[in-house]
């Protein structure tokens, strides 16, 4: 006869001392483990109502500018600095882990336009209604010293933009034109036109870096060759586009921010058709800016919110807003891809977490591999019905609610007279237009 | 590997050159050698020539990487023995797949594409992993192999417990509990604590192992049945009248006044799930987290005495005197499936861990397996005495009380089984029958107390320490009890299939239809009701408009036949088709032909 009977030694299964952690052997049979979907779905859904409960983004709001924020810059260098130029030609240097203003200076006569740090972080350029461009150390003057620009240029008209290249001592402005300078010289090396109009923004490309793109007034985004005397190409919208950003990964897209309430992702190559339309504002958008990781983007808009957009996805996943925050003028997402910063009309700058659920600070092991955890099963179930319906849900203002139910029933209205007209006429006489061909007007090369 | 091409493309090349000694540090470098003039024709520099060697060294060591199984050499000229990733046993791969791969999506969906691919290369990862990991595991299951001629059915449990270690020798023991017998049994998950429930009102919990008495206590009134809930620390009885339960130390928790009549229980332990059924034929369903009645069901079928719950899919199963067994969600008023198993009464019923296999027993001395999936009867077999009680191992051993004899079974499902793995005799007649989950041991509830068995190859070896562990501590218990409280699973989703929550719910075209109808406002695909025109010049008679209508009509119904022929048609074709492959294969004589009549 031969046995064998299970017979297992305690010692293997429990700590030797008080001090060990305890033992957990594991073994993946899924006999094991019955109702695995079932326990997985229950997981999802309590991580999804957690994260909800948990949405907190709010963090701070800097106050002391003394008229409304009207344009941002990050520190190329220093995730902690911040500058900011309000409507009364006064520019501000933030400290943002202590969250104070640490410099205060009166750049210009009238509105600070546009604002950006040179690429190595030891100064920066402002422009102003005072048709001067000024660069400033960005170290505070010594004691007794008095706050002077290392330089300032004298330009023949407003400048309503700015931006520096990448990593030449170039910089372009716009205005009437589109300015490139040379920052050892006093007049412009090249000045582009095309038709008789103004631009509102100007942006370098940040991996090709000669490309350079702007919104003009005439509802054209016009793109530049740095190297060439001509303009290359433009696309003509219905309406006006505000700002745009290039998306720092793939920068051969740029998200132009559009007085028609959306945005719209193009491609560089192809202008005739926008890659993707991102509507859910209810309100002009005034700027957006993309993360560093150039999968998300942020979007600020004259009816008081903000709202963050998948690069791919035609509708928000998050919007924020505060009972105070009045039209949001300027909008950055912080390099470290973890906070959002907005500079609104009632002279605050708000500071925003980029994922509302997050948990700041450092987070132990085994707390990451939860939240991984979590994230991944939220991921894997999102399609389900109530879960979706938790994840969707946001709270928000009473105006904006209904302004979103009445576009809502705006929009269906039209599309139901185009379908009776399409209906009630020759077939073929009306064609089916997408809804990212409606908005483009014309390419010109 | 080699391939003989390249190898002869390479003799070529040697047999123009004259070569040099050769060094054992030049090995390789020669070889690359002979594998640039493959690739590239003409004279080379020496310079270039080493630059090669160096490259073509890099690309030999990456291919040698990627290639397994092929025994390349290293530089001091051995050949690694295992060359590759270990190998994983196609058995162990397939225990842990979840499901088939998924069907590719069409073209156009190039970033669902993306997003199926990517997770497949996870799961199979994940698939690998676990296999792998599988071989790691510590503990072997117990087994029992007779000597030549010997049956493993006449091994007695002295024999065994003489034999094996001393540890495992205590646990084969009896209690002697003549006056309040006769006993019902029920392990707790962990199989560390046993609680006895006495006909006559005695209840009992033992730290079984440590042979540690935990409560004992007199409920002055009949016992039906006993069964831990989801901890050690609460167990429910069920009294003459009402059901009751009580914590570890023997003291009343509650007494359930809607629950009445109660004569067997089920634990459904994910769902927090306690399942009665009563003597009046209702079963109901208590939520032990809440405290809530969750559903209450009257079967309409009489005393139900005969209740177990399907571990895999939490459905209830229920054995009625008719014969049949049913089996019960708490969403559902009706019985989701009604089996008729017996000609007599159903006297036990038992699934097994996986939800596969049913076993049933009834009062035409007949035990059988079904399967439970298909709902098909798998084998019968008679047993003279009949089995009035019936148990299934966590490895699958069946173990049948007939009488005062416990029968143990292996395997009874997929070979026909003639004799017993184990046989033992107890005082009294069985009354409550478990094995004790991982564990080699089956406790038995019999009228002269309990006796614990010695079953070699019981219990699961190696259980999962975060599902239930055996050797906790109380932490250990607080936080599993946290943990699994808030993943609890709504008892809505208890249905035949459990994975079905996980599937695609494709909708089907008529809904899909309607959806498209409700948001339209009207039917596209209806088809519109001819009204003729009007004429002028008095060609619009009643007379000519009919036949305009009838026109029509004609024309619809000639289309109607022409596809009705053209399906005939197909359906032609294929059938000659099929009938001509069979004619060709029929023609192909084979050597067993002759055999034939």
């Amino acid at each position: 006869m031969k046995v064998k009977v299970l017979s297992r030694n305690p010692d293997d299964y429990v700590r030797e001392t008080k001090l060990d952690i305890q033992r957990v052997p594991r073994n993946y049979d899924p006999a094991l483990h019955p109702f695995e979907v079932s326990r997985e779905y229950t997981r999802a859904l309590n991580a999804t109502k957690l994260e909800r409960v948990f949405a907190k983004p709010f963090l701070a709001s800097l106050d002391g500018h003394r008229d409304g924020v009207n344009c941002m810059a990050k520190h190329t260098r220093n995730l902690s600095t911040l500058l900011s130029g309000s409507c009364d030609g006064e520019v501000k240097l933030w400290n943002l882990t202590k969250r104070e203003c640490v410099r205060t200076l009166q750049a210009h006569e009238g509105f600070v336009r546009g604002m950006v740090v040179r690429y190595c972080g030891t100064s920066f350029f402002t422009v102003g209604d005072d048709k001067t461009i000024k660069q400033w150390k960005m170290e505070a003057p010594g004691y007794g010293e008095e706050e002077e620009p290392l330089n300032t240029i004298l330009g023949k008209t407003v400048f309503t933009g700015l931006d520096h290249h990448q990593k030449d001592a170039v910089f372009a402005t716009c205005g009437q034109q589109v300015d490139i300078w040379d920052e050892q010289r006093s007049s412009p090396i090249r000045s582009f036109t095309w038709g008789v109009d103004s631009f509102s923004s100007v942006r370098f490309n940040p991996v090709e870096t000669e490309l350079l793109a702007s919104c003009a007034s005439d509802r054209s985004i016009v793109l530049y060759d740095m190297r060439e005397s001509a303009p290359l190409k433009k696309v003509i919208m219905t309406m006006r586009s505000n700002t745009l950003c290039w998306n720092p990964m793939e920068a051969y897209y740029f998200t132009c921010s559009n007085e028609d309430y959306n945005l719209y992702t193009y491609d560089m190559r192809y202008l005739d058709r926008p890659v993707t339309v991102h509507m859910d504002h209810v309100s002009a958008v005034l700027d957006v800016d993309y993360s560093p990781t150039g999968k998300e983007f942020v979007s600020a808009s004259f009816d008081k919110t903000i709202r963050i957009f998948p690069k791919d996805s035609g509708h928000s996943r998050e919007v924020y807003h505060t009972k105070r925050m009045q039209h949001v003028i300027c909008i950055k997402w912080s390099s470290d891809n973890k906070y959002i910063l907005s500079g609104s009309d009632e002279m605050n700058i708000r500071l925003w977490k980029a994922n509302a659920a997050e948990k700041l600070g450092v987070l132990a092991p085994r707390e990451r591999q939860a939240a991984n955890y979590s994230q991944k099963l939220k991921e894997k179930f999102q399609h389900h019905p109530q879960i979706r319906r938790i994840a969707h849900h946001r709270h928000l203002p009473k105006n904006i609610y209904h302004q979103t139910k009445e576009l809502r029933v705006m929009k269906e209205a039209r599309r139901r007279k185009e379908r009776n007209v399409r209906k009630h006429s020759k077939p073929g006489s009306v064609p089916v237009v997408s809804e990212k061909e409606k908005h483009v007007v014309t390419v010109v090369k | 590997m080699a391939s003989p091409g390249e190898a002869a493309v390479g003799n070529t090349h040697v047999g123009e050159k004259k070569k040099p000694t050769s060094r054992y540090w030049e090995e390789p470098q020669e070889d690359g050698k002979h594998e640039n003039k493959v690739g590239e024709d003409g004279e080379q520099t020496e310079q270039s020539l080493e630059k090669k060697t160096r490259q073509t060294q890099k690309a030999k060591k990456r291919k040698q990487e990627e290639d397994q199984g092929d025994g390349n050499k290293f530089i001091s000229g051995k050949s690694d023995p295992f060359p590759g990733p270990a190998p994983i046993p196609e058995d162990r791969l397939q225990k842990f797949k979840r499901r088939d791969k998924t069907k590719k999506p069409r073209r156009q969906h190039y970033k669902l594409k993306d997003m199926i691919a990517r997770s497949e290369e996870t799961s199979e990862m994940a698939q690998k992993q676990a296999a792998r990991f599988d071989l790691l595991l510590p503990e072997d299951a117990g087994f029992l192999e007779g000597d030549e001629d010997e049956d493993t059915c006449t091994i007695s449990q002295e024999d065994i417990a003489d034999v094996v270690d001393i540890t495992s020798a205590t646990k084969y023991f009896d209690l002697k509990l003549s006056q309040f017998g006769p006993y019902r049994v029920d392990y707790s998950k962990t199989g560390r604590q046993l609680l006895l429930g006495g006909r006559r009102g005695h209840v009992a919990c033992i730290d079984w192992q440590s042979k540690q008495l935990m409560c004992e206590i007199n409920v002055m009134e009949s016992v039906n049945d006993v069964k831990w809930l989801h901890s050690e620390a609460m167990y429910a009885v069920a009294q003459k009248k009402w059901l009751h339960i009580y914590d570890s130390n023997g003291i009343e928790l509650h007494c359930i006044r809607k629950f009445n009549d109660v004569l067997r229980m089920q634990f459904l332990p994910y769902h927090f799930l306690l399942a009665t059924a009563s003597a009046t034929s209702f079963l109901q369903y208590l939520d032990v987290s809440v405290g809530k009645e969750v559903a209450a069901i009257c079967t309409k079928t009489g005393r139900l005495d005969v209740m177990c719950q399907n571990p895999h899919n939490a459905v209830i199963h229920l054995g009625h005197s008719n014969g049949t067994v049913t089996l019960w969600s708490p969403n559902q008023k009706e019985a989701l499936v009604k089996m008729l198993c017996h000609q007599g009464g159903v006297r036990s019923v038992t699934v097994d861990k996986t939800g596969t296999y049913m076993v049933t027993s009834g009062m035409d001395k007949k035990l059988k397996v079904y399967d439970i999936r298909a709902f098909k009867p798998l084998k019968s077999y008679f047993l003279p005495a009949g089995a009035s009680c019936l148990s299934l191992s966590q490895r699958g051993l069946l173990s049948a009380a007939t009488g005062d004899i416990v029968q143990v079974y292996r395997d009874v499902w997929n070979t026909p089984v003639s004799k017993p793995y184990m046989a033992h005799r107890v005082q009294r007649t069985i009354w409550g029958m478990n094995f004790c989950p991982f564990e080699d041991v089956l406790g038995v509830g019999h009228g002269e107390g309990f006796t614990s068995m010695l079953i070699p190859g019981a219990g699961e070896p190696n259980f999962d320490g975060l599902d239930a562990n055996p050797y906790r501590s109380a932490k250990q218990r607080q936080e599993w009890e946290v943990k699994a409280l808030l993943e609890k699973i709504q008892p809505e989703l208890i249905s035949l299939d459990p994975t079905e929550l996980g599937q695609v719910d494709r909708a089907t075209f008529e809904q899909r239809h309607q959806d498209r109808v409700k948001a339209l406002g009207f039917d596209p695909l209806a088809k519109e009701k001819f009204i003729p025109k009007y004429k002028k010049k008095g060609r619009s008679s009643t007379g000519s408009v009919e036949r305009r209508k009838r026109q029509v009509a004609h024309e619809d119904q000639r289309d109607v036949i022409r596809r009705t022929a053209e399906d005939k048609m197909k359906i032609e074709k294929e059938r000659k088709k099929r009938e001509k492959k069979e004619a060709v294969l029929s023609s192909q004589r084979s050597a067993l032909d002759r055999f034939k009549k």
